[in-house]
């Protein structure tokens, strides 16, 4: 999908959130001049093409109570990356799960997942489960807790 | 391998109070049954409203004071990575004394939309979106330039899982 100088303008309209009024894509297509439903249009076929992941309400884990996250980043040999990235992605504990690059030798990790719990125990035990179910014994693998939040906000594209 | 999160239990920030937000039903059903699926319609709070035997009045002054306390960060569209702009994950290692002046360094950045620390020598970690690659690499040379310290560029390679949202209380 190919994304016109006009869907840009709508993203820019939307990634912060939409207004909480009855009409709340009216009001976007007033702001970037075009109608209700080419608007409803427009988002409709960003969302069938993948542009959009999910049109909904986004929470924060954090403020309900989900405050141990951890981060689990696995050094996984790259024949086993597909098979792997594909069983850790359809764990239903897992959050995220993200193939990035190496950066050696600060970095050798090549794969992350995102786990959320309400508290470590749980999580580490979550991990604990993972190793076990997939026979990840010999991958070697690190876990990062988040600690103090900086700045959380929804992307800005535009 | 897993102890070493296990020896980072005792960190002293865990020690600060977890917020506690108390929820009804009709929050909680809010929250977790439209994380996706937003009716694309003129009214999609009166739809929701609907589905949940509620008013529309009531689902927009929940979803306001939900926000207002930051439960919800939106109501709106999550993007994929790399279909729009570009992004990456980044990290930096700052003794531990700098940490809060650098991430204030980082967090300045319009750019930066997730900025936080985790338990490891590269213990702060941050997302930066631009409008496209060459933006994006700029912007990480100059808050190498600005901080002194080597950024560690993570840009995603692939992604496994199927957003589905997150799901709660189950």
């Amino acid at each position: 999908m190919v994304l016109s100088e006009q869907d840009y303008r709508l993203i820019a309209e939307i990634q912060g959130g939409l207004p909480l009024v009855s009409q709340p894509f009216a009001e976007i297509a007033q702001r970037v001049g075009h109608s209700e439903n080419e608007v409803i249009e427009r988002i409709n076929a960003m969302q069938k093409h993948g542009v959009i992941k999910r049109m909904g309400v986004v929470v924060r884990h954090h403020e309900l109570g989900y405050t141990a996250n951890a981060m689990v980043v696995w050094d996984v040999p790259e024949m086993r990356l597909e098979e792997l990235g594909d069983k850790m992605g359809k764990t239903d504990f897992v959050t995220l799960c993200y193939q990035r690059p190496r950066r050696l030798p600060d970095w050798p990790f090549n794969l992350f997942c995102m786990i959320h719990g309400q508290q470590r125990e749980q999580v580490l035990n979550y991990i604990d489960r993972l190793v076990e179910t997939h026979n990840l014994q010999s991958i070697p693998h690190k876990v990062l807790f988040s600690g103090r939040r900086f700045k959380q906000r929804g992307a800005r594209y535009q | 391998m897993a102890t070493q999160g296990r020896i980072a239990k005792q960190a002293p920030w865990r020690k600060k109070p977890v917020s506690n937000v108390q929820l009804n039903n009709l929050e909680k059903r809010l929250l977790n049954e439209f994380q996706r699926g937003l009716p694309l319609s003129s009214t999609p709070y009166a739809d929701i409203a609907a589905k949940l035997d509620t008013s529309e009045a009531l689902v927009i002054k929940i979803l306001a004071r939900l926000q207002d306390i930051g439960v919800v960060s939106r109501v709106g569209p999550v993007f994929m990575p790399k279909r729009i702009g570009s992004s990456t994950l980044a990290a930096m290692a700052v003794p531990e004394a700098l940490l809060e002046t650098v991430a204030e360094q980082i967090s300045a950045y319009p750019e930066v939309n997730h900025n936080y620390e985790r338990e490891d020598y590269f213990n702060l970690w941050f997302v930066v979106t631009t409008p496209d690659q060459q933006t994006l690499e700029t912007v990480l040379e100059d808050m190498e330039t600005t901080t002194g310290y080597p950024v560690l560029n993570l840009p995603l390679e692939k992604q496994f899982h199927i957003d589905l949202g997150f799901p709660l209380w189950c």
